[in-house]
């Protein structure tokens, strides 16, 4: 899957999630960026990841991310194996 | 089941104007989540749910320091959520002897909790424990007494007899939502790594959901019927098509089972006091058939209570049956297989719940098991005649029918009354009134078995208890009076501070000359028999003994109650004046015995 789509499919889900008009991520975006991102949505944001992309992330990449790009690298790993 | 998502969105319509609910939640693991659930729960269950979540970790704490912020927070119900990580870390830690008195030294805590002063009147909800199966012995852990699963088994049988013991102990079975939903479901590893939260945000709604389910039946909001649609929901087929032989039910290989299980699963809800009804487009007679006739049939006539066979809409029907049974249609569930008399009914009667049965016939029963829609809060013996006076409130519509006046249908039934204070032996049923009486309630104080038993002993409490039977039968115990002493300073206090009775220990010391009514209710079985008279009397009678000279009574409107809004003021009680709240005095020398057709037995 290409970098560009896995993020247009981020800004739904961080925008359904986060409950926001709209969203424009980019692999540089971090929570900080966001307000409404806080740790507790940040778990909702994982879990709908993993329900849109239908993979699981490990224990591991959910707490090393540093920044939106990185969180598409797990996708793009993740999407490419199955 | 509404997701975790959207029930975080339902915290935008937490407003104050909902009822309240006070609730604490203490936990040993990460409780945000939980917390937001149910407070989202709350939302959709149209409660404000005022939440104290402690700080993580705090159980102990939280209990055992009596100056903690649990005890400030002055909760109406405590959720205490243990969790089976944090038993497992314990039981690692342990010597084989240690681990085998593990479920001891918790059910140990719990009891304390229960027995808890600073705790009195509040009700505790307690999570049971998911089993985790570490493997440790295989299989045969089940013969290992040191093993976990040995000791979680225990402590949720323990929890569950503790329960018997301690009535304001009341368990949420989550370990019921694993059984159906597996562990996986309710458990994902990834997130617990990162948050310590040992539910998956999959599971959180429904354990939210099943906490509220108690919450709600504990403040008397439950279902109490079920009604039903007949063809291709109770059986397979078209009875007025297919005929009596035709119809698809009973044992053996294909879909006639999955109706006859159906049935036997209604079968036992009536047995606990669930009322079924019928609601069917058919000729009455042909509905009827297999009820009487057909050999695999599980329910049988006497099983219904209200039986509507006709070819209005089910909307009418259901409207006719609520009228015999005079309860709230929020109190009833509606199966039909059919979606279109599905949203119908859903449409046109606020409040009934209509259940979105599968397709296939199959799936009803574990379908409708995941719903939890029969939630209790008690459980008495008496529940299992409800269907039978039921069906004799029927009958009763019919003869008052052929009467010309009132008084001469009331005559005729020959009513008599068992009046008692509280014992042991209907204590149950009292406490369950109080919990369960929406509509003739005056004031809509809820009790449990152990506040009854409290009154009961209590020698400045006048508690009374009336049964009615007629010549059709027992109607078993349907009203409850508790009347309590005050002095008039406390009366004029109380109109300041609002809707909560002062203290009455203090009112008590010299001798008041006044009743006040904390609880007057009634089951709505027993309408428009003149029962109210018959109490009045007796409560007046109970006055005079004690040398009280007034008796005074209080409407506290609810949404449901509005039925008793004039019930003082129709009973000769007068506004009492300066106050404008609702009250209302009656003058006990003054009161002439109130007719009715009701004698003492």
């Amino acid at each position: 899957m290409e970098r560009k789509e896995i993020i247009n499919q981020l800004n739904g889900i961080f925008a359904d999630v986060l409950d926001l008009d709209e969203v424009n991520l980019t692999g540089a975006t971090t929570a900080d960026d966001i307000e409404e991102w806080d740790s507790l949505s940040h778990i909702q944001l994982i879990v709908a990841v993993e329900d849109a992309f239908d993979i699981k992330f490990s224990s591991l990449e959910i707490m090393k991310w540093a920044n939106v790009g990185q969180m598409v690298d797990s996708i793009e790993r993740l999407t490419s194996q199955a | 089941m509404f997701t975790f998502n959207e029930l975080k969105k339902n915290l935008r319509h937490e407003a104050g104007s909902l009822p309240t609910i006070r609730m604490a939640l203490v936990g040993d693991t990460a409780t945000q989540f939980l917390a937001t659930a149910l407070r989202g729960t709350g939302v959709a269950r149209g409660f404000h749910i005022d939440l104290f979540e402690a700080e993580y970790n705090q159980v102990e704490r939280q209990f055992l320091d009596p100056g903690s912020e649990l005890y400030a927070f002055d909760a109406d119900v405590v959720v205490l959520f243990q969790s089976t990580h944090k038993l497992a870390e314990q039981h690692s830690m342990m010597t084989a002897e240690q681990q085998e008195q593990l479920a001891d030294v918790r059910i140990a805590f719990v009891a304390s909790i229960c027995e808890n002063k600073a705790l009195a009147g509040k009700k505790l909800i307690c999570l049971n424990y998911p089993e985790i199966d570490d493997t440790v012995f295989g299989s045969y852990a089940n013969q290992v007494p040191s093993s976990l699963t040995w000791q979680v088994r225990r402590l949720n049988f323990e929890l569950m007899q503790l329960s018997r013991q301690y009535q304001n102990l009341f368990l949420c079975d989550i370990a019921a939502l694993q059984n159906k939903f597996g562990r996986d479901w309710l458990f994902a590893p990834n997130i617990y790594v990162s948050t310590e939260m040992v539910l998956s945000l999959d599971a959180l709604p429904f354990v939210a959901s099943r906490v509220l389910d108690i919450a709600c039946a504990i403040r008397g909001q439950f279902k109490k019927c079920l009604i039903l649609d007949l063809d291709n929901t109770l059986w397979g087929g078209v009875i007025g098509d297919d005929g009596l032989e035709g119809i698809q039910l009973g044992h053996g290989l294909g879909i006639g089972k999955a109706f006859s299980e159906f049935q036997l699963w209604v079968k036992k809800l009536r047995q606990r006091g669930i009322i079924i009804c019928v609601a069917s487009k058919n000729d009455e007679q042909v509905a009827k058939e297999p009820f009487e006739r057909h050999p695999d049939m599980v329910l049988r006539l006497d099983d219904i209570a209200v039986f509507q066979a006709n070819w209005e809409t089910k909307v009418d029907n259901i409207r006719a049956i609520q009228r015999v049974l005079n309860i709230g249609f929020d109190s009833m569930v509606f199966l039909d297989d059919n979606p279109f008399e599905r949203a119908i009914v859903r449409e046109n009667i606020q409040g009934i719940t209509v259940p979105e049965l599968p397709d296939d016939p199959g799936l009803y029963l574990e379908y409708l098991y995941s719903l939890n829609l029969f939630e209790t809060a008690s459980y008495s013996s008496a529940d299992k005649d409800r269907t039978r006076q039921y069906q004799v409130e029927a009958q009763r519509v019919q003869l008052a029918k052929t009467f010309d006046s009132e008084a001469d249908f009331l005559r005729s039934l020959g009513m008599t009354s068992v009046v008692s204070g509280f014992t042991k032996f209907n204590t149950p049923r009292v406490a369950q009134l109080t919990q369960r009486s929406n509509q003739f309630n005056l004031r809509t104080v809820r009790y449990t078995e152990a506040d009854i038993a409290a009154l009961a002993s209590d020698p400045e409490v006048v508690d009374l208890s009336f049964t009615l039977e007629d010549r059709f039968g027992d109607n078993g115990l349907i009203a409850v009076v508790v009347m309590k002493p005050i002095d008039e300073r406390g009366l004029s206090a109380s109109a300041e501070s609002g809707t909560r009775f002062p203290d009455l220990r203090e009112a008590s010391h010299d001798h008041p000359e006044t009743l006040f009514i904390d609880t007057w209710l009634m089951s709505c079985r027993v309408l428009r028999r003149g029962v109210e008279n018959f109490v009045l009397n007796t409560m007046v009678e109970r006055a005079r003994q004690r040398g009280c000279r007034r008796i005074v009574g209080e409407y506290l409107p609810t949404l449901k109650n509005k039925m008793v809004e004039r019930h003082y003021l129709d009973l000769g009680f007068l506004p009492l004046e300066g106050q404008g709240s609702g009250r209302y005095v009656l003058d006990v020398d003054a009161y002439q015995p109130k007719e009715c057709f009701i004698t003492i037995k």
